[in-house]
């Protein structure tokens, strides 16, 4: 389906975030995604032609990012944090027991097309370890059991808050939307830190430091 | 008694903290007026007197950095600022920018004004949908409040999951619509970066620390922190320890003091490695628990600073797994650029994972430590001989530990000890 | 080095303790050539920049004392004063980093040399014997792909064998600015590859195919056809078109199995376009002509013996008034040949070799002006302007093309394209468009602004706007612009300076000029020569048919190729023709004595090039008869009984060269006024067309690979002609005149809103024989 005049005018609003517009590119993937869930044919030749440069440049970009799905994920798209550290506290057991939970490989997506699964690399939050993202939302501290209810819940439509986010988990697309730079008001949910984040300052207030 | 100085931390208990009346509550804005209404080398002079180093690896003088941005050339100059975070085992520019992003807007603005750049670009990784939320905001409100716009502007640029995009030329391609591969330097980003134009780019630490140095003055900063390592920083605790987490102190405290404050190691448990900045920089033992943590302590002791990356691995921990994981995110990581990195990863993990099942023989050590000599130095990047720090620090503790796996036919250790949740079957 | 070249600093370096001395800016790596030290490399390339990615090329550096803490790419180290350099011949870090590189090569690189094209000229297997270890340490599992893929009709791509080096992406993206090949995913899954809507067409992906270093990117025709070590290599020189690329030929037992681009720093550096790569089977296909025909009593063309041919050819000629018509595609020697034979042999000045639509007013611009060009590649290296004036250097001189394209890159050189259509290569070359109607670009051209630095860059088809030559001189008069004529056939600047012209002796002298004529006269061993200007192309078939000629000798010609093509073969018709060509033609079917003539890569010689620069070849086939058109007019005239003494090519070369320089008068221009652009309404619209460079061109026969990348046929209209049509891209157009009509699907693109533009030579789509037209006429437009 051809994209919509809005959503040809978004993406021209996209370029002009940049003094030059290739730049745009990243962005207009992530706006691609939020259409249709992956990177599609269209996309690229969209993107393309709004930049003019050739499909093949644009393919080389799409190909080279792990975020951008050339097939379709599923609306909750799961990470699980394999590198050494979540990994070695929980991430490996998480993942396998998803794995069998979900009955998919790495990288599949469960026949309903909810719920994807992906081993992911260090996610910047190794102090909340093991670490599970979905729709790249953190979930922290899960266990085996924590992150099989959140997969459960997330097939049947009511998936849990992240432990840092917004008080509902977005879709893929919705989040998809979000990483293209588009503002989905919902910067001001939940909570501005988690523990392990103020630990210092809770311990330097507590030992009056300074 | 504790060392802790939280500065960038200071109001991240509020639960508002991230947004701008927050951050006016406490003085937000003010430094970039200040700084505004200086002559921009004044500024320039005042962080290169202040001490503070770029706090994304390598540690480099910010206003030596700034320095270099030519003047009066009459061309477009650009403030990036690098907040891909993606080397494993860092963790403090993400909470930072969940909590408090106004630090880095007025850290943009005040930099921008010293290197005379009109547009500045954060570069952020893809896979953090709140904290784009967050910044996205946070320069929204910025502009609404007229701190950004009037000739200057600042850009958020999303990642889409690249940890190459992490240096820094690479992350100019990325900016630019390539791909995220990394630049021949000379020329160097100063002289020809962001569209072949001056710029500047620091990690968020490095810019979200500038504000206060303004507000409070060079000497300031300058009384923490050791002789060549000024000012505090984020070290991040992380791994089997009591209580992980973030904490701000003065560049020069020890492992052995931050483990204090957190707890200790888990209970029951003992130190048996750590890395002192990401799994780049050659791992260290519980040999190691008094180096002070500064640029050239640790460098002093055979490692790097790098991001301040403590991970914390107890005697549970199988090294070689652990070097394996690592050395797997490296083969996942490499751009593919360069022959040593893109063919050297891909050997590296054939063979530790035949290692860790106990196939091999100590000759494959050495086979081992001579393909990281082949990658080490001879790579394109960093990224390359980043890869081998795990496996050549690792054999040189713990060469005993591979040994054992070759004789045990196969990894000594249960997995599922080293989990928080003891008795899940891994 | 020419006096005006600013004098370049040396700098000197150590290399391995021997000192060289090098222009500053040059690279370690070919600083070391110099001394005669080969450094292993994959990814460094002279002509691309600078990349550092294979790491082959390590050495170690000190300068001043101060050692690099690491091995050092030297292909992307300018030399600097006080270097110290050791390579793998003095540097056991050096030696061992190359060492372990090339082990790391050859970690995913399969063991299937025995099978690979590249086997025996393989830059990886020479590397791998000189600088890897005599045996692999790696135990593991071997990267594969799905091989091989067609990345388009005529390229195909084994990836597992592809080291990376991105030369194939890097060419084709700096070079040639067609980025259709990509490296795509990432890490140790990165792999070259196209987007899968979007095949490698581009005019020049041979050349990514040659650069490569291994056997990753091959030709669909010559894969699997032989080994290198089979091949006997002759240097040729293209016939193609008139950029003059220097090119190798590499036959085995006879037969031409692949052509590659030569080496000219001055002219095509070390590319070439696919046409010139892979466009060679016409000469073995299988409808060459091979025996002499006579057509007999019976009006029937029949086999004859060489002597009877001969014979009947001068029977045919001697007294008669007859005249030459010679293609644009003769060799320096042979057009000599047919100049001399006109002159000699037939006693006229009837001589043309423009087989296409031409004017009095360009005869008279060659004969003044491009005689004497010394316009050049240089000339457009060092331009602050460059003007194309109905010429698409992409399809129709794609070394020129690639020439403008560095300068435009590398020092964003002004081009400005005065068309009635924007082109691919317009785009490409960020050019300046001047858009105008089929007929107006004269004042498109005096209204540029152009400098004594400026080139202006005019292609054979100015011929078919009156006035517009004219104003090229003007222009070029008032501003001090120089002018480079860029006709497409290789055969054309060579035929000019050959005398293969009605207005001119050989070394541009004017016919006219008593002293000039002297001058042949002399040279020749004849009394006198004809002492007026003879007919032009049109003029001699409009003699033919009227009778006022009697006979003529057409070399290489396919009428197909003239204005009014049915006419002109209904005046050969009627007339007494001796065809001299390598294949059934239109020509040859009404001719009465058919001579088969050797083909360019089975003879010696050379062309000239549109700068007037000889490209020399030798024969890369042997041709057991030695039929070179030369030696069978030689023949023929010696059978006339005024022998042109010009047995072989050697003669001819050594006579040519023994004509000295004409410093007389050239030829005057009288200037002929433009006439504009016809007004249109309604359906109405101005024909304009050029020849692609892939098309349906005789030199292209069978092959169908090269084909199958050629850009599609399309009738190209304005947006606002489109909205009034009611089409859209796809639509099939129809465009008529009272001669007939072609149908072709609707692209809109930016062309001038009068005109509508169609390849002239394309599937579907040839103008002049269907429409008998080609720019500037009336035609209607409607929906089909
Ligand atoms: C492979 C690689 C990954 C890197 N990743 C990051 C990163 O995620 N964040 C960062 O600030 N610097 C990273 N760096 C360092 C940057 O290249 C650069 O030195 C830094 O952003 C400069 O900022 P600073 O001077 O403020 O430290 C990385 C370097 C390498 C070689
Ligand atoms: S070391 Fe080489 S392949 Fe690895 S990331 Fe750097 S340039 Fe890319
Ligand atoms: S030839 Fe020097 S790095 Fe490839």
């Amino acid at each position: 389906m051809p994209y919509s005049q809005d959503e040809l005018a978004t993406m021209n609003s996209i370029i002009e975030r940049y003094p030059r517009s290739r730049s745009a590119i990243m962005p207009l993937l992530h706006f691609v995604q939020s259409r249709a869930g992956y990177v599609t044919n269209e996309g690229i030749e969209t993107i393309a032609k709004l930049l003019t440069i050739e499909t093949a440049e644009v393919s080389a970009v799409a190909t080279f990012y792990t975020q951008y799905k050339r097939k379709p994920v599923g609306e909750y798209h799961v990470g699980v944090c394999t590198n050494t550290l979540c990994a070695v506290m929980g991430g490996d057991a998480i993942f396998s027991a998803l794995k069998d939970h979900l009955g998919v490989e790495n990288d599949g997506v469960t026949a309903d097309g909810k719920v994807s699964l992906e081993h992911i690399e260090c996610n910047a939050a190794c102090d909340y370890a093991p670490v599970v993202m979905a729709n790249w939302e953190f979930y922290d501290n899960q266990t085996v059991e924590s992150a099989k209810s959140l997969v459960d819940a997330a097939r049947a439509g009511n998936p849990p808050a992240p432990t840092r986010g917004p008080n509902k988990l977005v879709t893929w697309k919705e989040a998809s939307a979000v990483l293209a730079g588009i503002n989905d008001g919902l910067a001001n949910e939940g909570v501005q830190a988690g523990e392990p984040s103020l630990l210092g300052l809770k311990l330097s207030k507590n030992g009056g430091a300074k | 008694m504790t060392k802790l100085t939280p500065v960038l931390s200071a109001h991240w208990d509020e639960k508002d903290s991230f947004t701008i009346q927050a951050y006016k509550r406490h003085g937000g804005y003010k430094a970039s007026e200040k700084a505004l209404a200086m002559d921009p080398d004044a500024v320039i002079q005042l962080i290169k007197d202040s001490g503070l180093r770029g706090r994304g690896g390598a540690g480099f003088p910010t206003g030596m950095k700034w320095g270099f941005i030519p003047q009066g050339d009459d061309k477009d100059h650009y403030l990036v600022v690098n907040a891909d975070e993606s080397e494993p085992g860092t963790c403090k520019d993400m909470p930072l920018l969940m909590a408090n992003p106004h630090v880095l807007v007025e850290g943009c603005i005040i930099a921008s004004h010293a290197i005379r750049a009109k547009r500045a670009f954060i570069y952020i990784r893809g896979e953090v949908t709140h904290v784009v939320r967050r910044l996205n905001q946070a320069i929204e409100d910025a502009y609404k409040a007229g701190h950004l716009g009037n000739g200057f502007d600042l850009v958020l640029h999303v990642g889409a999951g690249a940890y190459i995009c992490g240096e820094e030329t690479a992350l100019l391609d990325s900016l630019e619509g390539f791909r995220g591969q990394p630049r021949l330097r000379p020329p160097f980003p100063a002289i020809a970066g962001l569209y072949a134009r001056p710029t500047v780019v620091n990690n968020v630490e490095s810019i979200a620390s500038v504000p206060a140095i303004i507000a409070n003055g060079a000497e300031w900063y300058q009384s923490m922190g050791t002789e060549k390592s000024k000012g505090a920083t984020l070290y991040s605790l992380s791994g089997h320890v009591k209580n992980p987490g973030q904490f701000e102190a003065p560049l020069g405290i020890t492992l052995r003091e931050i483990l204090e404050l957190a707890g200790g190691v888990r209970s029951g448990h003992k130190l048996k490695f750590w890395t002192p900045g990401g799994s780049s920089t050659p791992i260290f033992t519980d040999a190691h628990l008094d180096t002070p943590l500064d640029y050239e302590g640790v460098s002093a002791a055979g490692s790097m600073l790098g991001t301040k990356a403590l991970q914390i691995f107890d005697e549970t921990t199988c090294v070689v797994r652990a070097v394996l994981r690592w050395t797997e995110f490296y083969k996942h990581e490499s751009c593919g650029k360069c022959t040593p990195c893109r063919e050297g990863t891909w050997w590296l993990v054939q063979i530790l994972r035949d290692l860790e099942d106990g196939r091999g023989t100590e000759a494959d050590l050495e086979k081992l430590l001579d393909l990281c000599d082949n990658i080490m130095g001879r790579s394109f990047c960093a990224l390359g001989d980043g890869a081998t720090s795990p496996i050549t620090s690792s054999i040189k503790h713990f060469r005993d530990e591979y040994i054992a796996h070759l004789t045990n036919g196969g990894c000594p250790f249960d997995s599922a000890k080293s989990t928080l949740f003891e008795g899940a079957n891994a | 080095m020419t006096t005006t070249d600013v004098a370049v600093e040396l700098i000197t370096v150590v290399i391995d303790g021997f000192e060289v001395n090098v222009p500053k800016g040059t690279l370690v790596i070919r600083a070391a050539e110099q001394l005669g030290i080969q450094i292993p490399r994959f990814c460094d390339h002279p002509l691309l920049d600078p990349v550092g990615a294979c790491r082959q090329c390590l050495v170690d550096i000190e300068i001043n004392g101060r050692a690099f803490p690491k091995p050092q790419a030297s292909c992307t180290i300018p030399v600097e004063p006080g270097m110290i350099v050791k390579t793998q011949l003095t540097s056991p870090v050096a030696d061992k980093a190359q060492k372990g590189v090339m082990e790391l090569l050859l970690v995913n690189h399969p063991l299937d040399c025995p099978v690979c094209d590249k086997g025996g000229e393989c830059p990886l297997q020479n590397q791998a014997m000189s600088t890897g270890h005599a045996e692999s340490r790696f135990e593991g599992t071997k990267r594969t792909f799905e091989k091989p893929v067609a990345i388009s009709s005529q390229v195909l791509l084994d990836r597992e064998r592809c080291v990376l080096c991105a030369r194939c992406t890097r060419f084709s993206d700096q070079i040639a600015s067609d980025p259709f090949i990509t490296l795509n995913h990432r890490g140790a899954l990165q792999q070259v590859g196209i987007y899968e809507n979007q095949p490698f067409e581009s005019y020049f992906s041979g050349n990514a195919v040659q650069i490569c270093p291994v056997g990753a990117l091959t030709g669909s025709s010559y894969r699997f056809r032989a080994r290198p070590f089979d091949l006997v290599s002759t240097p040729s020189a293209c016939e193609h078109c008139a950029s003059g690329c220097d090119m190798r030929t590499d036959v085995r037992r006879s037969k031409t199995l692949r052509r590659l681009a030569g080496d000219d720093a001055t002219v095509n550096e070390e590319w070439n376009c696919d046409k010139g790569r892979w466009a060679f089977k016409y000469v073995t296909a299988v409808d060459r002509l091979t025996t002499p025909l006579v057509r007999g009593a019976d009006g029937v063309l029949a086999p004859a013996s060489w002597p009877e041919a001969i014979a009947a050819a001068a029977a045919g000629l001697k007294g008669k008034r007859s005249a030459v018509l010679v293609g644009g595609r003769a060799t320096v020697e042979d057009a000599y040949g047919y100049s001399k034979f006109a002159r000699i042999a037939l006693g006229t000045n009837d001589i043309d070799f423009r087989a296409r639509v031409t004017s009095d007013e360009e005869r008279d611009f060659i004969s003044s002006k491009v005689v004497s060009s010394t316009t050049t590649y240089a000339d457009i290296d060092k331009a602050d302007h460059v003007a194309l004036v109905s010429f698409e250097p992409e399809e129709e001189s794609p070394i020129v093309f690639l020439r403008l394209n560095k300068q435009v890159r590398k020092r964003a050189l002004k081009v400005s394209s005065i068309s009635t259509k924007l082109s691919i290569a317009s785009e490409k070359l960020n050019a300046n468009f001047a858009k105008v109607a089929p007929g107006a670009e004269a004042a498109a051209l005096t209204a540029l602004e152009l400098t004594n630095k400026s080139v202006i860059l005019v292609g054979e088809r100015a011929s078919e706007t009156p006035g517009l030559l004219s104003t090229v001189i003007s222009v070029s008069e008032k501003t001090g612009a120089k002018i480079g004529w860029i006709p497409r056939r290789a055969g054309e600047r060579g035929a000019v300076e050959a005398g293969a012209l009605a207005t001119l002796l050989p070394g541009g002298r004017p016919v006219e000029d008593a002293a000039a004529r002297v001058d042949i006269a002399a040279v020749w061993g004849v009394q006198s020569l004809p002492s007026t200007a003879g007919r032009s192309t049109s003029e001699i078939i409009k003699a033919l048919s009227t009778g006022e000629l009697d006979s003529v000798v057409v070399g290489g010609v396919d009428a197909l190729d003239l204005p009014h093509s049915k006419d002109a073969i209904a005046a050969l018709k009627k007339s007494f023709v001796v065809s001299l060509e390598i294949a059934p033609s239109s020509v040859t079917e009404v001719a009465d004595v058919v001579l088969p003539v050797a083909a360019v890569t089975e003879k010696s010689g050379s062309f000239l090039n549109w700068e007037g620069r000889a490209r020399a070849f030798a024969a890369a086939v042997n041709d057991s008869f030695n039929r070179s058109d030369l030696r069978i007019l030689s023949m023929i005239a010696d059978e006339i009984g005024e022998s042109i003494m010009l047995g072989t090519v050697t003669q001819a070369a050594r006579e040519i060269s023994s004509l000295g320089t004409w410093d007389g008068a050239r030829a005057t221009f009288k200037s002929v006024s433009t006439s504009g652009a016809h007004s249109v309404n309604g359906d109405q619209a101005l024909l304009t067309s050029w020849r692609r460079l892939l098309d349906l061109g005789t030199l292209q026969k069978g092959e169908d690979n090269l084909a199958g990348t050629s850009r599609k046929s399309v009738a190209v209209i304005s947006a606002s002609r489109a909205e009034k049509l009611g089409v859209k891209n796809g639509d099939a157009l129809r465009i008529s005149n009272e001669v007939g009509s072609i149908t072709l699907p609707a692209l809109v693109e930016a062309i001038h809103d009068d005109a509508v533009w169609i390849p002239r030579n394309s599937r579907g789509t040839q103008p002049l024989i269907s429409l008998n037209s080609v720019h500037g006429d009336v035609v209607s437009v409607v929906k089909a």
